[in-house]
């Protein structure tokens, strides 16, 4: 067999193995996030919407707060928190940023880092 | 879920209640009432320069070995030391003064004087220092890069800056490594209606009452009556800054 063709029959071995690897990976090495379901029948906007668009409603109620003193709760980060944060067996809150909690689950699927907990509390005040 | 406007909790909906059927009362004529509403902000209406938040000191009334303030800020705030007091934030510190020629010593509160003319916000390169129209300086944490320009010139080395990784933050107060802050006047319960601050509370709790709070426009609030009362002074005059923390006796 000439090195060409070695190397030939060797490449689409690679590739027929990084596809059968894909493929496994597809159906389920990667886990789908837990999305634990929140306090009351509905979020603040329909689930479609807050997925593709919470942060657009963050960033924009966060400016609102912080320099015209705006407080209302529809899209405060504080109650999204509120309702979102799940329990433990003893009824305490979990940090939305724990393993398999809201924000984190979701956040480590999309592989998108979350920046808000560095200085936002994590869980709710009671 | 709808909007949920209305924050004010059962209690003090009950006060606003029997205050409208108190102005309703004293009613002289259509449209013509002795007695207005406190002006409540709605928490979806923006603040106004209608109003100015500041603080009143009063030096001769700050006791001797009392940090009932800064322990009552600490605790409103989230302020947690990490055993470095030379880096641990203090957002209200109490400090002595002292008379070289006499020998008096002065003791008093002291925290960011929400200037009306900041240097803090002159020389922010973002834009993250500012001042809220209704007086309240503050730092825009989402902004701010911690360059400390702010600290270098602010004239009452109000400010601190986060060094470390912090865990455990109040939800009502957000902050975190690599920010600069300082004494928001507890702008979280200005927002909520509070009429008071963590300090001005605790200073009152310990029976001395060195640290009124209130709005420096309003005619009907008791700062205002003491401010056009008692000779009060400004920390460092001299650079006309205009600040909303004001101190007698010093």
């Amino acid at each position: 067999m000439s090195p060409l063709r070695t190397f030939f029959y060797g490449l689409v071995a690679a590739l027929a193995l990084a596809g059968a690897a894909g493929g496994a990976w597809a159906e389920g090495r990667t886990p789908l996030p837990t999305i634990t379901k929140g306090k009351g029948d509905q979020c603040v906007e329909p689930t479609a919407v807050m997925r593709t668009d919470h942060m657009r409603f963050l960033l924009h109620q966060r400016d609102e707060t912080v320099h015209g003193g705006i407080r209302t709760k529809r899209h405060s980060l504080k109650e999204c928190i509120e309702c979102h944060a799940a329990r433990d067996a003893t009824g305490k809150p979990m940090p939305v940023t724990a393993e398999g909690q809201f924000c984190q689950s979701c956040h480590s699927f999309a592989a998108v880092h979350l920046d808000c907990f560095s200085c936002h509390a994590t869980t709710p005040d009671k | 879920m709808s909007e949920r406007a209305d924050t004010t909790d059962p209690s003090r909906r009950g006060f606003l209640r029997r205050a409208v059927a108190a102005a309703a009362a004293v009613t002289i004529a259509p449209g013509i009432s002795l007695v207005r509403l406190a002006d409540a902000r709605p928490p979806d209406q923006r603040v106004t320069d209608a109003n100015r938040w500041g603080l009143l000191v009063d030096a001769s009334k700050c006791a001797d070995g009392c940090g009932a303030c800064v322990d009552a800020c600490n605790e409103e705030n989230g302020l947690k030391g990490t055993g470095r007091p030379a880096t641990d934030a203090q957002w209200i510190r109490t400090v002595r003064l002292r008379d070289k020629a006499t020998g008096r010593e002065t003791r008093m509160p002291y925290m960011c004087q929400h200037c009306e003319h900041p240097p803090c916000v002159d020389v922010c390169p973002t834009g993250a220092s500012f001042r809220r129209a209704d007086g309240i300086v503050l730092v825009d944490r989402h902004i701010c890069i911690g360059c400390r320009y702010c600290m270098m010139a602010c004239p009452y080395k109000a400010r601190s800056f986060v060094h470390e990784d912090l865990t455990g933050q109040k939800p009502d107060v957000p902050r975190g490594k690599g920010c600069v802050e300082s004494c928001t006047l507890c702008v979280q319960r200005v927002d909520a209606g509070d009429r008071s601050t963590a300090c001005a509370d605790a200073c009152a709790k310990a029976g001395h009452r060195a640290i009124v709070f209130g709005d420096l426009k309003d005619p009907k609030s008791e700062i205002f009556d003491l401010l056009a009362k008692l000779p009060t002074r400004q920390i460092r005059e001299d650079l006309d800054l205009n600040t909303g923390v004001r101190y007698h006796g010093v």
